[in-house]
């Protein structure tokens, strides 16, 4: 099973992930900003795919982030993840976004057994899941996606780059701070719930807010 | 490359497959050289009636939900394949950012999953390049560009004047509009006149019925001290504004309002549709006329309006200026024209644009492809 996974629900990244490989993870790469999801993305595929000496035909599924993430980032991966589906013929699936950073808790040492993932939102605001841990089994989502302030969030250890942002209103865990989702650990969620025999859904973003966009009222009139 | 015996028919041309997303279009066209083979358009307009002018969010929405069905049903119709293709050329700017990225991200995907070149071009170019199509009666002839040759592309997002030298590496934009788009007017205006969106078609209609000369509306940078003189052109010689107008439109009605009266809704739409399109052509003329420009192609959604097809054909006839204008459907933003200038950066031998470069939604005409 050779799985590449895309996110950019934050940073731009993408990763080919394996059974057969240590850890799942084949080979991978992420930026480090936010706003350059359209440059870096396929370049970075194409050299992780040249690494790999790989190519599209030995690819049997693609995973992509659906967010939430800011809107024009987040569309670029999933816009980059349909149409590779689309060329190579080979299924697509999504994941939630925030799922790639419960993962890492779950792995670290002294995850508690409820915790919150928290991401930059902009606009101070924070895109926030609520997860719980049982020993030896993958996280799971028990509460979210939402999208709010962080000074309103419950009251549990908040893990991700959005906790660091709001250290002073959230306990934000220090080790953390700067996580971003990233599509190593979207890809190796995505394996492990397969192996357990889950469905993955599809690559329907979670925009989470609506359009900016006012409808007009009716115009004043002079009288 | 060895030119082809007489006796043998012209090479076909590279297939291209040209993709749209700058505004709120989603296109995929497919041209051989320089023939049309298939041009797929899923449009949001619908999703903007109720706001009266097109949401960035909303088209950004809608492309990425719309490019692979339309990509689908262009190869489809075209009868051919991924692997068929020669070469793929996308919109990089200038058009809204968000929507851009769509089918920006989605051309280099297609690009790395084909292994096929990647041409980043411009949009309004492109307008140009789908008058090289052999579609219309009106067609350039024999599908090359005349050498004096000059553009006016009028759409809810842009309003300019340029000259093309070559469609491959020499465009000049010789003016555009200061401020609001044409297009963009008529929305505002028939929101003010309470005749839906879009603006134009529905100005168009009401206009017919109207007297123009009911009303005079000003006509915007077309005061001396904008204009000067040939010698020594003014500030803006050939650039439009259109926001005084709306202002003044808005005033009218507003008079009538106050006054207890009905407002005249045809005539105040014909009297605005006049003020536009006489500000367009007259200026559109008078820099062809002083730039040596005897063929001009016009191009933009508005190229529609049956007021300003009349009067630019009327105005270039006695200017000698000979008028083309590619089919309706090939006006509006599409995908065709971006595989039909596509089509022309592959058969000039121009390097392709690679994977890294970045969308660019103020890209200046004079960048053909990136
Ligand atoms: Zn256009």
């Amino acid at each position: 099973m050779l799985i590449l996974a895309i996110d950019t629900s934050a940073v731009a990244s993408a990763a080919l992930i394996s059974d057969d490989a240590m850890e799942g993870v084949v080979d991978s790469f992420a930026t480090e900003d936010t706003r350059s999801h359209a440059e870096v993305l396929v370049p970075g595929i194409e050299q992780l795919l040249a690494g790999a000496g790989v190519s599209g035909a030995d690819i049997d599924l693609i995973v992509t982030g659906v967010g939430p993430g800011p809107f024009t980032g987040l569309r670029s991966g999933i816009a980059t993840a349909r149409t590779l589906a689309f060329a190579w013929n080979k299924p697509l699936r999504g994941l939630m976004s925030l799922d790639a950073i419960a993962l890492e808790v779950a792995e670290s040492t002294g995850a508690p057994a409820e915790f919150l993932v928290a991401t930059d939102a902009r606009r101070k605001e924070v895109y926030w899941a609520r997860y719980t841990l049982r020993d030896g089994q993958l996280p799971e989502l028990a509460d979210g996606p939402h999208v709010g302030f962080a000074s309103e969030l419950p009251e549990l250890p908040v893990y991700g780059a959005g906790a660091g942002i709001y250290a002073d209103v959230v306990k934000a865990d220090e080790d953390f701070k700067d996580s971003q989702p990233s599509a190593a650990s979207l890809g190796q969620f995505a394996l492990a719930l397969l192996a357990a025999g889950h469905e993955l859904p599809d690559s329907t973003p979670l925009y989470l807010r609506e359009s900016d966009a006012q409808v007009p009222g009716p115009r004043k009139r002079a009288l | 490359m060895n030119p082809a015996p007489a006796s043998e028919p012209r090479p076909a041309g590279p297939l291209v497959l040209g993709i749209e997303s700058s505004c709120d279009e989603t296109g995929v066209g497919i041209v051989r050289g320089t023939t049309l083979l298939s041009n797929t358009v899923s449009s949001s307009m619908d999703e903007h009636v109720r706001f009266g002018g097109v949401i960035p969010e909303i088209a950004s929405r809608a492309h990425l939900d719309a490019f692979v069905p339309t990509l689908q049903e262009s190869l489809h119709t075209a009868g051919v394949t991924l692997e068929d293709i020669d070469a793929i050329a996308v919109t990089s700017g200038p058009g809204l950012a968000g929507a851009l990225m769509v089918g920006v991200c989605a051309a280099k995907a297609l690009a790395l999953a084909s292994g096929k070149p990647l041409y980043a071009i411009n949009h309004l170019v492109a307008h140009v390049g789908v008058g090289l199509l052999d579609m219309s009666e009106n067609r350039l002839p024999e599908n090359r560009l005349p050498e004096n040759l000059g553009a006016l592309l009028v759409s809810g997002g842009h309003t300019e004047i340029l000259r093309i030298r070559s469609i491959t590496d020499d465009v000049e934009l010789l003016g555009s509009t200061i401020d609001d788009a044409a297009g963009e007017a008529y929305d505002k205006v028939a929101r003010l006149l309470g005749l839906g969106y879009p603006g134009g078609p529905a100005i168009d209609k009401m206009a017919r019925t109207g007297n123009p000369k009911a009303i005079r509306f000003p006509r915007g940078l077309s005061q001396p001290k904008y204009m000067g003189t040939a010698e020594e052109p003014g500030p803006h010689r050939y650039d439009w504004s259109f926001s005084g107008l709306k202002t003044a439109v808005a005033r009218c009605v507003e008079q009538f309002e106050a006054r207890g009266e009905e407002v005249p809704v045809a005539d105040i739409a014909a009297a605005f549709q006049e003020a536009v399109v006489d500000i367009i052509t007259s200026k559109a003329v008078l820099a062809c006329r002083e730039n040596g420009i005897t063929e001009l192609l016009l191009g933009g959604g508005v190229a529609a309006n049956s007021r300003l097809r009349e009067l630019t054909g009327q105005r270039c006839r006695s200017a000698g200026i000979m008028l083309h204008v590619p089919p309706l459907q090939l006006c509006t933003d599409n995908g065709a024209m971006v595989a039909a200038l596509g089509a022309q950066l592959v058969m000039a031998g121009i390097a392709p644009s690679g994977v890294a470069f970045a969308p660019d939604s103020s890209l200046p005409v004079t960048t053909v492809s990136v």
